[in-house]
């Protein structure tokens, strides 16, 4: 039962008010890409044992979508901030580094 | 037989007695009782029969840890089944019987199992009853089912009221013994705001049984002075009867209380449930003594030498007049002097280790006591009583060298750390050799969102067992967790304790060591689900190296009481039959909740009314004075149909058809998803949203749009009005206004953010209302206000005004094919526009109509539903409903998987109109059967009926269905099986049954 806070609110909202949104920074393939970058685009997906970025919509809350930079074992938070951007902050990115030095944001679309 | 001692317990107060029942017999037990206590203090040791073999059980423990004296407690609407006499508080007038026996629990013709027991090895029942696979379902399944589980389900509405209740604190301590008490005097000391629970009702756990000194005083009196003293505290709030049930990501524990079940005539809530969330838990949850593995080990009479030592100095009961101790360790002579000092025999200790000594030992030998040193149990004596016991050597295979009388076996194997808690968020464990026991490592804790550990283990279940270490492990956890969550006071100092020096333990996973077969087959690891050393050892012949395979092959662990007795010592026998180090096998995983939580607790309020929240439009009053027949959809409840007096639903349905074909209809559409779409770029939007060209609308004017997911698939359709240059009002299915408004905000928020477009759910501010039927018009204009005609107001137009002075939106599309008008007014006006519309139409015999004739109407015009036509794998192209999707636009949602090699097959099942050739009605989700067979031997099929009805305005059944290449095969009749009846054939015609050129809607 994850505690995550809003960038949008700043509420720290409990998992029950949130509604997950899987694997972020995905980019778009629309009419016009091969097959194999539609697959990847809709099915694949990073599933690390480790280190995530997701989207959380704050559901039962403001509405908003977001992003969260979490360990998937550890459970760890690094940080969440607005769905409105291709990447995550520096800040956010230094402080996974912290744990885990050779950490690279991944790339979009799998 | 166990008695009552003329000595009261700790707990019991002899001159209160209280009345109970068991399987019938009135019996009596006094003040501080448990079930369990009250049972041996009446000579009740037989409690149950064992799950398989149906062997006589009794009562083994005294805590939470029982895994035997399960009983049906209560009556009819109180009844609930596999309750722990050991943790069940004796009130007056309790009614408990055992379970799992027939005819009676002193006579159970099921004990034949035991004979047969032999034939009954782990894995029998899978074994057994795989082949001939015809004989399962109506041979082996219903005789397993009624074997199946000990207890009874309750056959009435549970009578109790539940709640759950949201605590935010900074330390949570779990476990009211003296690690408890002294973790939570330091991390309230310190500031922190702290919870501590203690599962009983008692305070100071084992301490003061066991007669330690700390801080100079008797346990007992230094655990008052310290709940005094956190009483004192503002900060700390103290719970008993409350259980640290689970502990879950981020510092989410939850916690049960048992408010009334020792009381259950008072008032409030009998269990609540506390959902906590914490900086910091301290699990101060103690150890469990283990069983040891020798023949004859669950005879009624053998106990665990803890409990023998409980039921004497807490409830003052006797389990036995002569005591034989069975141990590989210290602490047993504890029990041994307890049972001397009360008067009792103790008949011998038999200790497997070579040469005992230390403190507790002299004391022991001082009292008198035999000791049987290197000795082991060879095996119980009894039929369903211990009447003596056999010891051998420990080392070797058993031979008896003597026989020694007495009543109880008081058995201890060790302690094992209660690290539930520990390992339920994640936390590791090592195994300690010195006490040969898994405890929690603290250099592998469950993290929290701050990536450090959150739980902190302490005291005994930290594997601390010696009292003084016991509480400067628990001062440190306090002080730790305080420090942690930013308290900063003084946490003080720790207590500390005086006790009997220790010698170390030695390891005895079986006894004796080299115990022959038939020894082995008689020695019992996990008494609830009866499994035993031998069925164990048969796992790990057959190839169940994995712990966790051969929890699941012999159920070994798998019981309501989770493998607390038999976890460790089920392990330690595999390990030696793989020729493995015990750590190297590991542990199971340990699942809360701790022990088991009734179901009202988990559900809390949430049930009948409250269970989920009702919507209702606001012309739901009006719908339940006139005597709906209700659906649920979604969270709604919509009306079904109207019936009159006497009448059908299906004739009510009937009814209403005709009256709205013939004249006129009143259909309450109000919980149509309705969300408005407004900004600069709406337009853009909503082309990527719907299939078809939404931006070429002009105000004024409804197109019907279809919008399906990045997938491909239809997720929802409904009429889309463009109200004006920058806004659309788009209307969604009943049940998808909350996730198709969804839909649209992560699309602007998570992809096109840059985009000026607001979208607001609108739905429950208006009243919807379809008036519907060639009336309808006039009906109308009777109201007045609005110009409605044919010129001002035509076919998928909509217009703004008033109708008799209550501001309306009237929009021009059909549902039904009829000449129809759904208008929306202000929700405040619903239920007075309803009415007007009533009284308007009386001259036209108007009806309201429900769902059912929506349905029947629609289909009857070949018009699909979402979730009836589309299942999540529908596409529109499927629907014939080419029309809908546009081929000018290089974009929408779903546009690039429609290309897809599978989406574009031309062999796929794809819409039409069904008649069966006897006009009977087609029954809904039939398959229609291709020639030959598929590759697991099934019929093949070619197609399905998404929806089927009786047509009144046809008079016959009429179906839509998805069939291969079924456009292309119009007039081919096929086949659908029913389940016990024969083939219906059918004959694929156009969807469109009525009204093919859409005449009667466009006048």
């Amino acid at each position: 039962m994850l505690t995550l806070t809003c960038p949008y609110c700043g509420v720290a909202a409990c998992e029950t008010e949130l509604a997950p949104g899987g694997e972020a920074h995905l980019e778009r393939f629309g009419p016009g890409s091969s097959d194999a970058d539609f697959e990847a685009y809709l099915f694949l997906r990073q599933n690390p044992h480790g280190v995530h970025i997701e989207r959380w919509r704050h559901a039962m809350g403001c509405g908003k979508w977001f992003h969260a930079v979490r360990d998937t074992v550890t459970m760890e938070v690094f940080g969440t901030y607005p769905a409105q951007t291709y990447g995550p902050p520096e800040e956010i990115v230094a402080k996974v580094r912290e744990r885990h030095p050779d950490w690279q944001v991944p790339e979009g679309g799998a | 037989m166990s008695s009552r001692l003329s000595h009261g317990g700790r707990f019991t107060n002899p001159s209160k007695r209280l009345e109970f029942r068991f399987n019938g017999k009135r019996l009596q037990g006094v003040e501080g009782d448990t079930l369990a206590s009250a049972l041996l203090a009446n000579g009740q040791m037989l409690v149950g029969r064992s799950f398989k073999y149906h062997r006589p059980r009794g009562i083994v423990a005294s805590g939470p840890e029982e895994p035997n004296a399960l009983v049906n407690l209560g009556a009819g609407a109180r009844f609930e089944p596999n309750q722990r006499a050991t943790t069940t508080e004796l009130f007056d007038g309790l009614v408990a019987r055992s379970q799992n026996h027939w005819p009676s629990l002193e006579f159970d013709v099921g004990v034949i199992n035991a004979r047969l027991s032999r034939f009954l090895p782990a894995g029998f029942y899978y074994k057994m009853f795989i082949h001939p696979r015809p004989l399962w379902k109506h041979l082996y399944e219903p005789f397993i089912r009624q074997s199946a589980g000990l207890g009874q389900a309750p056959k009435e509405p549970d009578a109790d009221g539940y709640e759950h209740l949201y605590a935010h604190v900074d330390v949570l301590v779990v476990g009211g013994g003296i690690a408890g008490l002294q973790a939570a005097l330091a991390a309230g000391r310190a500031g922190a705001e702290v919870l501590l629970i203690e599962q009983s009702p008692h305070w100071g756990g084992r301490a003061p049984v066991d007669g330690v000194m700390i801080d100079g005083e008797e346990a007992g009196d230094w655990v008052n002075d310290a709940l005094q003293a956190l009483g004192k505290m503002t900060n700390v709030t103290l719970r008993d009867r409350c259980m640290g049930a689970g502990i879950y990501d981020h510092g989410y524990v939850l916690c049960y209380e048992r408010l009334t079940d020792h009381d259950p005539d008072a008032e409030g809530p009998r269990h609540r449930l506390w959902r906590v969330r914490t900086g910091r838990v301290v699990t101060a949850t103690g150890a469990i003594e283990r069983p040891l593995s020798f023949a004859g080990n669950d005879l009624p009479g053998v106990m665990l030498a803890s409990a023998v030592r409980d039921y004497i100095v807490n409830y003052g009961v006797s389990p036995g007049d002569r005591t034989v101790l069975v141990t590989n360790n210290d602490d047993a002579y504890r029990t041994a002097l307890a049972v001397h000092e009360a008067g009792l025999t103790v008949s011998g200790i038999v200790d497997a280790r070579a040469a005992p000594e230390g403190p507790l030992v002299q004391a022991a030998q001082e009292a008198g006591i035999a000791i049987h040193a290197g000795r082991a149990v060879a095996k119980v004596k009894g039929m369903r009583r211990v009447t003596g016991v056999a010891l051998s050597a420990q080392a070797g295979e058993g031979a008896v060298l003597a026989e020694i009388p007495c009543d109880v076996v008081a058995m201890s194997g060790g302690w094992s750390p209660v690290v539930h808690l520990w390992s339920h968020a994640g936390g590791k464990l090592i195994w300690d050799d010195a006490s040969a026991a898994f405890r929690p490592d603290a250099a592998r804790a469950p993290t929290g969102a701050d990536g450090a550990g959150f739980v902190i283990a302490s005291g005994c279940a930290n594997g601390a067992f010696e009292a003084s270490a016991v509480l400067a492990d628990a001062f440190e956890a306090g002080a730790r967790a305080a420090a942690e969550v930013g308290a900063t006071g003084d946490p003080g100092k720790a207590a500390t304790a005086e006790a009997p020096e220790e010698e170390p333990l030695q390891p005895v996973w079986m006894m004796p060591e080299g115990a022959s077969a038939a020894l082995r087959r008689k020695a019992w690891l996990d008494y609830q689900n009866d499994v035993k050393v031998s069925d164990v050892e048969l796992a790990a012949r057959e190839g169940f190296e994995s712990v966790e395979h051969t929890k699941r092959y012999t159920t070994l662990g798998m019981a309501t009481d989770q493998g607390k007795l038999s976890n460790i010592n089920g392990l330690a026998v595999l390990s030696q039959a793989l020729g493995e180090d015990i750590p190297n096998v590991g542990t199971t995983t340990f699942r809360p909740p701790y022990t088991p939580i009734s179901m009202g607790a988990i559900g809390g309020e949430a049930r009948g009314e409250l269970f989920q929240p009702l919507r209702r439009t606001p012309i739901h009053g009006w719908h339940e004075a006139h005597g709906a027949h209700w659906e649920p959809v979604g969270h709604w409840r919509r009306p079904y149909c109207f019936p009159r007096d006497g009448e059908s639903v299906a004739d009510a349905v009937t009814r209403e058809i005709r009256q709205t074909r013939d004249s006129l209809g009143l259909l309450d559409a109000s919980t149509l998803g309705k969300i408005l779409v407004q900004g600069p770029d709406a337009g853009r939007f909503l082309d990527m949203l719907y299939t078809n060209m939404m931006s070429s609308l002009k105000p004024g004017r409804c197109r019907y749009g279809l919008m399906c997911s990045e997938n491909g698939f239809l997720i929802d359709d409904g009429v889309v009005a463009r109200l004006s240059d920058d806004a659309f009002l788009c209307h969604t299915t009943t049940g998808g206004a909350d996730r198709i408004h969804g839909h649209m905000e992560e699309w602007l928020q998570t992809e096109w953010w840059d985009w000026k477009v607001w979208t607001v759910n609108l739905t429950e501010q208006y009243a919807q209302i379809a008036v519907v039927g060639p009336n309808a018009r006039k009906a109308l204009e009777k109201l007045g206000g609005m110009d409605v005609s044919a010129e001002a107001l035509s076919f998928m137009g909509w217009a703004e005004g008033e109708l008799g002075g209550i501001p309306a939106r009237v929009f021009r599309i059909s549902f039904s094919g009829e000449l129809s008008f759904e208008i929306a007014v202000p929700a405040g006006r619903g239920l007075e526009f309803w009415e007007r519309l009533l009284e308007a139409g009386a001259e036209f015999g108007v009806m309201p109509y429900g769902t059912e004739a929506l349905h029947v109407m629609r289909a009857e015009k070949g018009f699909i539903m979402i979730g009836d036509e589309t299942d999540g794998t529908v596409i529109p192209q499927d629907l014939g409903l080419h029309w809908a999707i546009s081929k000018k636009k290089d974009d929408f949602l779903g546009k690039r998987a429609q290309e897809r090699s599978h989406m574009t097959d031309p062999a796929r099942w794809r819409l039409v109109g069904l008649e069966t050739v006897d006009g009977s009605v087609l029954p809904d989700g039939a398959y229609a059967v291709a020639e030959g067979l598929n590759a697991t031997g099934q019929r093949n099929v070619q197609g399905r009926v998404t929806s089927t009805y009786y047509s009144p305005t046809l008079d016959r059944g009429i179906a839509m269905g998805l069939v291969l290449n079924g456009p292309d095969r119009i007039g081919e009749v096929i086949a659908f099986p029913t389940i016990g009846g024969a083939p219906v054939a059918a004959r694929i015609v156009n969807p469109v049954f009525y009204d093919p050129d859409g005449e009667k809607q466009n006048v």
